[in-house]
């Protein structure tokens, strides 16, 4: 049973039924889910999370979906690991990862995937679609498999084989668009116009991005029921970014989190910051798409649009839909926001990998790398409580770092292998 | 065919004391609606919607973009990572 009260405009506050919508009619603003926190209070305990599933549906009173039948192939509940090697290389001694590259379909995005396949499953729509750079094309054609349903995937032609294999295996019906990156966007917003589909990022976009909420959640309550000093996150849209904000700010004002009283919700509830959570709020990009950073470094009051060109293809968003609410965000938390260069992307995927034994796509690397300039710029405290958030996996961007691939070629005898072994070890190699 | 479309205006400096909104209801026939908009000094953004025949929607779009005005979906872009 979901706790939805409806839908609202975050520019007009004008409510709407929790139906198939995403935008305002009035004035085209994004519409977001409106809770009954009164009725959420009186339920949600620690006790009740801790023995739900071991995926994101253990937090089903503050999804906007039906959690008694979900379409859940076990996203989240991902592990948080303590990153002593890391740590100890960048100089902080609380250093965690969470380490969302184990998902069933190997990126965060089965998390709000998980809702909006629920969602559709419950408007009765026969179709799941999207258009995806790749990780979202993979978890929805995973999630269709499983709810029975159809997945219709359109993908830019030129994307890596790790994610066109990792969402073909699944038997959506796959469009590959011949095209540049706007033209793509272009004809999938037109398609989501003239289809009756569930598009999961257009008209089940509301429900989808509170998915992304369990990120905050789970790293809380792994950590105890506590929030971080500081997390890291990596943006595309802005969306996991708002809503990390949001589910902290929501486990603050249900008293859930460790010695902080329960206050109010407030008119907007979306908005909402509780005085406990004094989280500062990270954000990464790659420098060559970073819009939102550039509309913070610069004060900006809106975010200006940019043509993507970065080897992070899974943070390529030009044109952010939550970009303006990401500010807001860091705003509000004293956070900060770098565009991590381009040559350090793939040296943040084998710091990852090399100290911690994660490997992490492009989006982690950009993330590590973001991570690194916050510890050497003394913007996080050795001793500071901080958290990382690795959210897709380094299989599915394997051509990125394809020169790692350096092996000792020997013919099939001691003597071949005895000189070329003395010698790596001779030079300190491995 | 008669149609409509939702899109999203971001124009920078000197463009933004051109009257582009005008230009474009005159010429191509169409009716525009502001819904919401945000134009300072050096840079403006306008969210509106366009009603008329989809050829000359389609040419007007065209003519938008080809002075240097960057036109976007209403809602953000919808390919994702
Ligand atoms: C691996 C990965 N990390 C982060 C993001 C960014 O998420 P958001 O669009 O919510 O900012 C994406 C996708 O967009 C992604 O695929
Ligand atoms: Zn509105």
């Amino acid at each position: 049973m979901a706790f939805v009260k409806g839908l609202m405009c975050r520019e007009c506050g004008r409510e709407y039924p929790a139906e198939a919508l995403n935008v305002c009619d009035y004035c085209f603003g994004p519409l977001e889910v409106v809770y009954d926190y009164a009725t959420i209070s009186d339920v949600i305990s620690r006790e009740r999370i801790s023995q739900g599933p071991l995926s994101i549906w253990r937090y089903q009173d503050l999804l906007p979906a039906n959690g008694d039948d979900p379409v859940d192939i076990m996203a989240g509940y991902t592990p948080l690991i303590k990153a002593r090697n890391l740590g100890k290389s960048l100089g902080l001694r609380n250093l965690y990862i969470k380490n969302d590259s184990v998902n069933p379909s190997f990126s965060f995005k089965d998390r709000v995937v998980s809702v909006a396949a629920t969602k559709a499953v419950e408007f009765e729509f026969d179709t799941l679609a999207c258009a995806s750079t790749g990780n979202l094309a993979c978890s929805v054609a995973a999630h269709a498999a499983r709810a029975g349903i159809r997945a219709v995937v359109f993908i830019p032609w030129d994307l890596e084989r790790g994610k066109v294999i990792g969402a073909a295996i699944y038997g959506p019906t796959m469009v590959s668009v011949e095209g540049t990156y706007d033209e793509v966007n272009r004809l999938c917003s037109e398609v989501a116009d003239n289809y009756p589909w569930a598009f999961v990022n257009i008209n089940m976009r509301p429900y989808y991005a509170e998915g992304s909420k369990t990120l905050g959640y789970e790293v809380a309550e792994q950590l105890g029921w506590r929030i971080p000093d500081h997390v890291v996150i990596p943006s595309a849209s802005g969306a996991m970014f708002t809503k990390i904000w949001k589910g902290f700010n929501e486990l603050a004002c249900l008293g859930l989190l460790d010695g902080v009283d329960a206050s109010s919700f407030g008119p907007d509830q979306n908005t909402v910051h509780h005085p406990a959570v004094t989280t500062k709020m990270h954000m990464a990009q790659a420098e060559g798409c970073a819009p939102i950073v550039t509309a913070w470094a610069n004060g900006q009051p809106h975010v200006s649009p940019v043509r993507p060109n970065t080897i992070a293809k899974s943070l390529a968003i030009g044109n952010p839909a939550d970009g303006i609410y990401a500010i807001r965000v860091l705003k509000e938390s004293g956070g900060s926001a770098y565009a991590v260069p381009e040559a350090d992307v793939v040296d943040g995927i084998k710091l990852l990998a090399e100290t911690e034994g994660i490997f992490t796509e492009t989006a982690g690397g950009v993330t590590v790398s973001a991570l690194k300039n916050l510890a050497d710029s003394g913007a996080i405290k050795p001793d500071e409580l901080t958290v990382v958030y690795i959210t897709g996996n380094g299989l599915k961007t394997q051509e990125a770092v394809e020169d790692v691939v350096n092996p000792l070629s020997i013919k099939p005898s001691m003597g071949a292998f005895e000189d070329v072994i003395s010698q790596r070890i001779a030079v300190g190699g491995r | 065919m008669m149609g409509t479309q939702r899109v999203k205006f971001t124009f920078m400096t000197q463009l933004v004391k051109e009257p582009i909104i005008y230009q474009l209801g005159q010429n191509f026939n169409l009716v525009t609606n502001i819904r919401r908009a945000d134009v300072r000094e050096d840079m403006g953004w306008v969210v509106l919607e366009l009603d008329g025949d989809e050829t000359e929607i389609q040419r007007g779009l065209d003519w938008v973009s080809a002075i240097g005005v960057r036109v976007d979906p209403v809602s953000g872009d919808v390919i994702e990572g």
